[in-house]
């Protein structure tokens, strides 16, 4: 029987505990996973169609009385497979703080602002090119309390489902030039740093809109654990 | 299949995600209840037993897809079906994910049936825990009303089985 030992061993994944990273101390599991045999796993996993999200629910700018603060962007890409193909159809789903670092959330309660105009919360379904594109503000910086001092660099998060049940992921996307980023215990657990540097958007003028809003983007590429290493360089 | 791109790496999904993921929560997928509906009841506790209240848990059992935030209480609910046996003789079981601030990636592991003792038993990915008492994580217990209760412990005694992947 094979085991993920014998399939080729391309970890871009940060390991479950992580010192750096002090929620993990409790959390993580402390035994060895069990690999589980390819031809033991599920090739299927959910499909969403249309229904589950409308084209207002890519844009976090709207949906509000007015129009939230802070510096409007356009955040796009394609959601791939490691083998290329792009995935059509798929869910994104995104979710942030707001320009002041505060998460529509109790449990944020640090003191910085709410914006009653933004909940930052937006859901799309990719196009044939397996396209996403969503609107919303530049999020800020916030603090947490993982050690003295410490701030998150500005991220949004990204949840995608793959075509499989092994192909659900859930990452962050950076923005780039941000001073925080090498500071981050989160992006640092990315043992590899071209594998960090994946997760910082670029500045896009395709997607700028004139006199209206900044472009980012983002591929995100799921099914890589099946992936051959490149030889090392 | 040749690879061209590499992979995005994961990410935590932080403490913060209620109000991005609770759309989805407790919505059945497909919209349709199907024949045989079950409730899966459980707690997601750390590594000193505590619950985790921040922790949202997906199952998928080839054709239902749940999802669940957990409550202050560490507790999650989904409906789901008990599958057919699937392919290479593994008894009926469902794909759960786990993801919580402190998990860096999602971690992986499978609820199978109290009542498929000897499907169970014949099971290849329950042999090759190894150990009975871990590879009895992954068995659900007799809940309510037909249902089950599945708890995860991510850590320490009685530690569920995550898989590798």
């Amino acid at each position: 029987m094979s085991t993920v030992a014998e399939r080729p061993a391309w970890t871009v994944d940060p390991p479950y505990g992580d010192p750096g990273y002090r929620s993990t101390a409790k959390r993580a599991p402390h035994r060895p996973l069990v690999p589980m045999a390819p031809e033991l796993a599920p090739t299927t996993g959910p499909v969403f169609g249309e229904g589950y999200a409308d084209p207002e629910d890519a844009d976090l700018t709207a949906g509000h009385a007015g129009e939230p603060i802070g510096q409007r962007i356009n955040v796009s890409g394609r959601i791939l497979g490691s083998d290329g193909r792009p995935l059509a159809g798929q869910l994104v789903e995104i979710w942030q703080c707001n320009a002041a670092g505060r998460y529509a959330h109790q449990g944020d309660q640090h003191p910085a602002p709410l914006d009653p105009n933004f909940t930052g919360a937006g859901r799309c379904l990719t196009d044939a090119e397996g396209r996403y594109r969503f609107r919303t503000i530049r999020p800020g910086a916030y603090p947490w309390r993982n050690h003295p001092n410490a701030w998150r660099p500005a991220h949004i998060h990204f949840s995608v489902f793959g075509r499989a049940f092994t192909e659900r992921l859930v990452t962050q996307m950076y923005f780039p030039g941000d001073p925080l980023i090498p500071f981050d215990p989160v992006l640092r657990s990315i043992r590899d740093p071209k594998a960090q540097e994946r997760l910082v958007s670029a500045f896009d003028w395709d997607s700028t809109e004139e006199e209206f809003a900044l472009g980012f983007a983002f591929d995100v590429v799921v099914g890589g654990h099946l992936a051959t290493p490149p030889d090392p360089a | 299949m040749s690879t061209t791109l590499p992979p995005t790496p994961s990410q935590t999904i932080g403490p913060f995600f209620r109000f991005g993921m609770e759309w989805l929560s407790g919505r059945a997928i497909p919209e349709a209840e199907p024949p045989g509906a079950l409730t899966v009841t459980g707690r997601v506790l750390d590594g000193d037993g505590e619950p985790v209240p921040d922790a949202l848990v997906e199952a998928w059992q080839g054709s239902v897809f749940a999802r669940s935030l957990t409550d202050a209480e560490g507790r999650f609910r989904f409906v789901t079906v008990k599958p057919t046996p699937a392919a290479g003789g593994q008894a009926p079981h469902v794909e759960v994910s786990v993801f919580a601030r402190g998990l860096l990636q999602r971690l992986w592991t499978r609820l199978y049936f109290p009542d498929e003792a000897a499907a169970n038993e014949a099971d290849p990915l329950l042999g090759a825990v190894g150990d009975p008492a871990r590879a009895a994580t992954l068995v659900a217990v007799p809940g309510e009303d037909g249902g089950v209760v599945f708890d995860v412990r991510l850590q320490g005694e009685g530690e569920t089985v995550f898989f590798a992947w």
